[in-house]
């Protein structure tokens, strides 16, 4: 029976000379990397550019790696590291959690494909686009929580946070999405409840 | 925290799995017994049940190959350890030997040893007869200096080398 090698076996084969083995966990989490990096940075191309580099940085810092933690976290800390130097350097406005404001930005987000699109989207594609319209730190936690596979524990290490401020967040973030769904996507909430 | 938020925040933690056995069955009658908690439970699972159903976004289809061509540009940043080329640190072994050898064995040349009885000194070398300006002017001396020089030059071009040929394969 064939077993997909364990991240630990692929970053030993990686330090041992064989860089093919990195492409095997590039193709493992690019589709992570990409998401987070995504719900900072919004235009793909940059997105693409940053997650880029996060495997690069990742890559030569390979060595650094202590494998306490799982090679996910240790990644996704890069991930945060690197979408918010991004920022930095262009200047960009991140939405923080407590900045007045991010309802209105939602309101313009949102005002050019309400009116058509809404119909053809599913409720998934709901969920998505109104995650979007979140603040990037309740983006990064709803997807690191739901989707990368991390802990409570795991996820306030990589945001550099107490774990009882993230699971305060958490629950806080889930429901700023709720709302979102209920003003954005009314019709589709009344078809889910 | 008012009691709507108060019972959000049980009825989460019941989702998540993070409450406590005691909790879990508290929570588990008041959704029996109660219809706004059970309204409330079902209403946040399908929230839960949603938003681990959306799907990771995907980059190009070129983004593993531009990584792996991106990476074979560099090289691992090598422990601290592998950073010091082993050849350098016994060049600079060789050379500092050499230098007190050549000091040496030119200042016990100079000794008069049959002079060691006549010597006030506890060694038994007359320090009077050790002159120090005929060391620094002499042929065997003026040779040494310019093998060190020779030697130190040496490892100056190896470094620039090595220094060169990291260059090139980070560029």
């Amino acid at each position: 029976m064939h077993t997909e090698p364990s991240d630990m076996d692929l970053i030993g084969q990686v330090l041992k000379g064989q860089q093919n083995a990195y492409a095997t966990l590039v193709n493992r989490y690019q589709n992570f990397v990409f998401t987070i990096v995504l719900r900072y940075v919004k235009a793909r191309e940059d997105a693409e550019e940053v997650a880029q580099d996060v495997f690069v940085k990742a890559y030569r810092s390979l060595p650094d790696f202590q494998g306490t933690a799982k090679f996910s976290t240790w990644l996704y800390t890069i991930v945060t590291t690197t979408s918010i130097t991004f920022l930095r350097k262009k200047k960009l406005e991140v939405h923080s959690l407590d900045k007045e404001g991010v309802f209105e930005v939602a309101d313009a987000m949102d005002s050019g494909m309400r009116a058509n699109q809404i119909e053809q989207k599913s409720k998934v594609n709901m969920v998505q686009e109104a995650i979007r319209m979140l603040s990037a730190d309740d983006a990064q936690v709803l997807t690191l929580f739901y989707k990368g596979e991390q802990s409570l524990e795991e996820i306030a290490a990589i945001m550099g946070k107490e774990p009882n401020a993230v699971k305060v967040q958490l629950h806080r973030a889930r429901g700023r999405l709720k709302e979102k769904m209920e003003r954005y996507f009314s019709q589709e909430v009344k078809d889910i409840y | 925290m008012n009691t709507q938020e108060e019972m959000e925040v049980q009825l989460w933690d019941y989702i998540d799995g993070s409450a406590s056995p005691e909790q879990r069955s508290v929570i588990e009658r008041l959704i029996l017994e109660q219809a706004a908690w059970k309204a409330k439970y079902q209403e946040l699972l399908e929230v839960h049940q949603l938003i681990g159903a959306i799907d990771l976004e995907q980059p190009s289809m070129r983004f593993t190959r531009n990584v792996m061509e991106e990476i074979a540009r560099y090289q691992i940043t090598p422990a601290a350890k592998k950073y010091i080329d082993n050849k350098i640190i016994w060049g600079i072994g060789v050379f500092f030997i050499m230098m007190i050898l050549g000091f040496l064995v030119y200042g016990f040349s100079q000794v008069n040893w049959s002079a060691a009885s006549d010597s006030k000194s506890s060694l038994g070398i007359d320090l009077n007869k050790l002159d120090m300006s005929q060391m620094f002017n002499s042929t065997f001396m003026n040779g040494l200096m310019v093998l060190n020089v020779i030697l130190g030059l040496m490892l100056f071009d190896r470094y620039l080398s090595n220094r060169k040929k990291n260059y090139m394969k980070e560029a």
